[in-house]
């Protein structure tokens, strides 16, 4: 079973994000790029199926900062295949549609059974990588998918719908799956085994093409949303805030 | 091509979502703007009922036994034929686990630019354009929606549902359409969810924790406050994946929808896929280190203190004033 996982890294959340200059793009500068969480679940269920029918796992990513950590902690949980796409890096304004086509190229080479991908990423705004990817090599998609069993050629997956509703669906291999959640919580790799991969493991470096952002819509303008109304902080340390929620609780009879 | 506003109507089980009702609202406008009609696309097998309350000038109904329930290939495969046929204006889908794969298939297809997570669409002069939000909501985006066929992508909260049904049931029109059946994708059945377990939905207060609970031993604490408060603790997406609490208890988009009285949000940074779930919680109390967390635009109350040094505190102070 080889499986190939294409990943994207995405701005933290958690830091602030300004808009550059040009009013259309974000400010790279202060940019912190980490691993789409989903994908750290596509990656996660790509080792749980090579656990259990063996064969190869590839990953792929454009290049960028913090990409050789991300490729060589999946070395460390045990991918064997590191592609590293040189030239273009995420950030460099390539919609989805452009980096499908990267990504579509090499998996038709891999000639994969299975690529799984995350479900969506928070910057898509042309679509997710999957059902694009899926759609350029010619690959059956189906995603949600929070469950897959490969038996005799045929996967068997988990798409999950709202509400905890959940359809089984058989898909023929080779496809293309959009992974929400993998079957366990990704692994945990300490930072030894990781440094001991970028001693032992090798990238594999290929220049990538010219990037077709055919496909996707053009940007106006960037901008930040108008805060609507702030919760009211409460002030005080744990004890005054714990005295101010009882009130508000005590109000509504709750307590 | 036409000028012509499509909205692809979302069922499960017999039942619209809302998100098409969202979409319709919203593609009402544009049909005004852009001086088309309005017509839901229904793709079904005896699904005509469903029809009755679309707010849609007509209903372009596809009737097969491969569209009975939701498989990505069939649902593309017969858009693909409609939209070819006779191209649109605009499409309009659902940002869901049925609409954003149907959408993307589409637009690698088709070659249609796909404007995804649209929060509103809007129309001045007859130029069409989108309003679509990234990074968890945190930038907006801004752009003309691409002639002359484009893919649309709907997140909810922007539009409200009412808008989009009708007062009287629309003309359906059954299409001659049928999906060509590749076969690499077929529908086998549905899981339920998991029964046993409370409804979060219909608990008045909630105890809700996120990835800033940090380990499965602190939810016991969320659990004594929920105890103490007559509640139960539901979470977020990652505490669930992590396996710290049932799938039932999950709050949001792929989870369930709550309207609590008290919806005490613990390590919670609101992601629009949460705050889809819990935006109708009457009160909401938010605790979050920090201080510029979405959440807190959603919350009433707010504060930043360590939610682990808050919990011990906060449920020997609600004991006590149970006690007292
Ligand atoms: C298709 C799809 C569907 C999804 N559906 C859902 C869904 O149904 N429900 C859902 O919840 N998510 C859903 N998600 C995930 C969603 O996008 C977010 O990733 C998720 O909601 C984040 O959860 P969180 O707020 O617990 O974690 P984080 O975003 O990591 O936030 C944790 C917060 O805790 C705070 N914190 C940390 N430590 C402390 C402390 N000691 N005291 C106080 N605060 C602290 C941090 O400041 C941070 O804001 C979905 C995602 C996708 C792609
Ligand atoms: N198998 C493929 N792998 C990578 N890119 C592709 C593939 N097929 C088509 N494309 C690209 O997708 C775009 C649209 O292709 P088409 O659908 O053939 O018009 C073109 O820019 C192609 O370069």
């Amino acid at each position: 079973m080889n499986i190939v996982v294409p990943v994207k890294l995405v701005p933290d959340l958690v830091e602030d994000l300004e808009i550059d200059e040009s009013g259309i793009t974000l400010d790279t500068s202060w940019l912190r790029l980490i691993l789409n969480e989903v994908d750290e679940h596509a990656l996660e269920q790509a080792l749980l199926l090579k656990e259990a029918h063996g064969g190869t796992a590839s990953v792929i990513s454009l290049d960028g900062e913090g990409v050789d950590d991300v490729l060589f902690s999946s070395a460390a949980k045990g991918v064997d295949h590191l592609i590293k796409l040189t030239g273009l890096e995420f950030g460099d304004d390539l919609n989805n549609h452009a980096v499908a086509r990267l990504y579509g190229a090499i998996v038709e080479r891999l000639e994969p059974e299975l690529v799984l991908i995350g479900v969506q990423a928070h910057n898509d705004l042309d679509g997710s990588l999957g059902p694009l990817l899926a759609e350029y090599v010619g690959m059956p998609y189906v995603g949600y998918v929070s469950g897959i069993t490969v038996t005799d050629g045929k996967c068997r997956v988990l798409k999950e719908y709202p509400g905890g509703l959940i359809a089984e669906m058989d898909v023929v291999l080779p496809a293309v799956l959009g992974v929400q959640a993998a079957e366990a919580p990704p692994r945990y790799v300490a930072i030894s085994r990781i440094r001991q991969a970028m001693k032992t493991v090798s990238l594999d470096e290929q220049a990538a093409a010219d990037p077709d952002s055919g496909g996707g819509p053009t940007i106006d303008s960037m901008f930040k949303p108008e805060t609507g109304e702030r919760a009211t902080m409460i002030a005080g340390d744990e004890e005054e805030v714990a005295a101010k929620i009882v009130d508000l609780l005590g109000e509504l009879g709750k307590v | 091509m036409n000028q012509d506003i499509h909205v692809v109507v979302e069922h499960l089980r017999g039942q619209v979502a809302d998100i098409t009702y969202v979409a319709l609202a919203a593609a009402r406008g544009l049909a005004a703007g852009s001086g088309g009609s309005l017509a839901a696309v229904l793709l079904g097998h005896n699904d005509e009922g469903l029809a009755g309350d679309l707010g849609a000038d007509r209903v372009l109904y596809i009737d097969d036994p491969a569209l009975a329930d939701f498989n990505p290939e069939h649902y593309a495969g017969a858009l693909t034929e409609l939209i070819s046929a006779d191209p649109p204006r605009c499409v309009l889908f659902g940002d869901t686990s049925m609409g954003a794969e149907t959408a993307g298939i589409l637009s690698a297809r088709l070659d249609l630019p796909l404007v995804s997570r649209c929060r509103s669409v809007d129309t001045a002069n007859g130029a069409l354009s989108f309003v679509s939000q990234i990074c968890g909501g945190k930038i907006l985006v801004e752009g003309a929606l691409p002639e002359p066929v484009s893919l649309v992508t709907m997140v909810p909260g922007h539009y409200q549902p009412e808008e989009g049904r009708g007062a009287v049931a629309p003309e359906v029109i059954q299409t001659s359409i049928s999906p060509r059946v590749a076969g690499r994708v077929t529908f086998n059945a549905y899981l339920e969810p998991a029964v046993g377990d409370i409804d979060i939905s219909s608990v008045s207060v909630l105890v809700a924790v996120g990835r800033g609970i940090a380990n499965e031993d602190n939810v016991e604490m969320a659990e004594e406050l929920a105890e103490a408060l007559g509640g139960a603790v539901c979470g977020s997406r990652p505490v669930v994946d992590q396996g710290w609490l049932p799938t039932t208890r999950m709050v949001g988009k792929s989870g369930k929808r709550v309207k609590p009285d008290v919806y005490l949000a613990l390590g919670i940074s609101g992601a629009p896929e949460h705050v889809e779930g819990m935006s109708g919680s009457e009160l909401t109390i938010a605790v979050n280190t920090d201080v510029g967390a979405p959440i807190f635009d959603v919350a009433q109350y707010g504060s930043d203190v360590d939610l682990l040094d808050l919990l011990p505190v906060l449920i020997e102070q609600v004991q006590a004033a149970k006690e007292g």
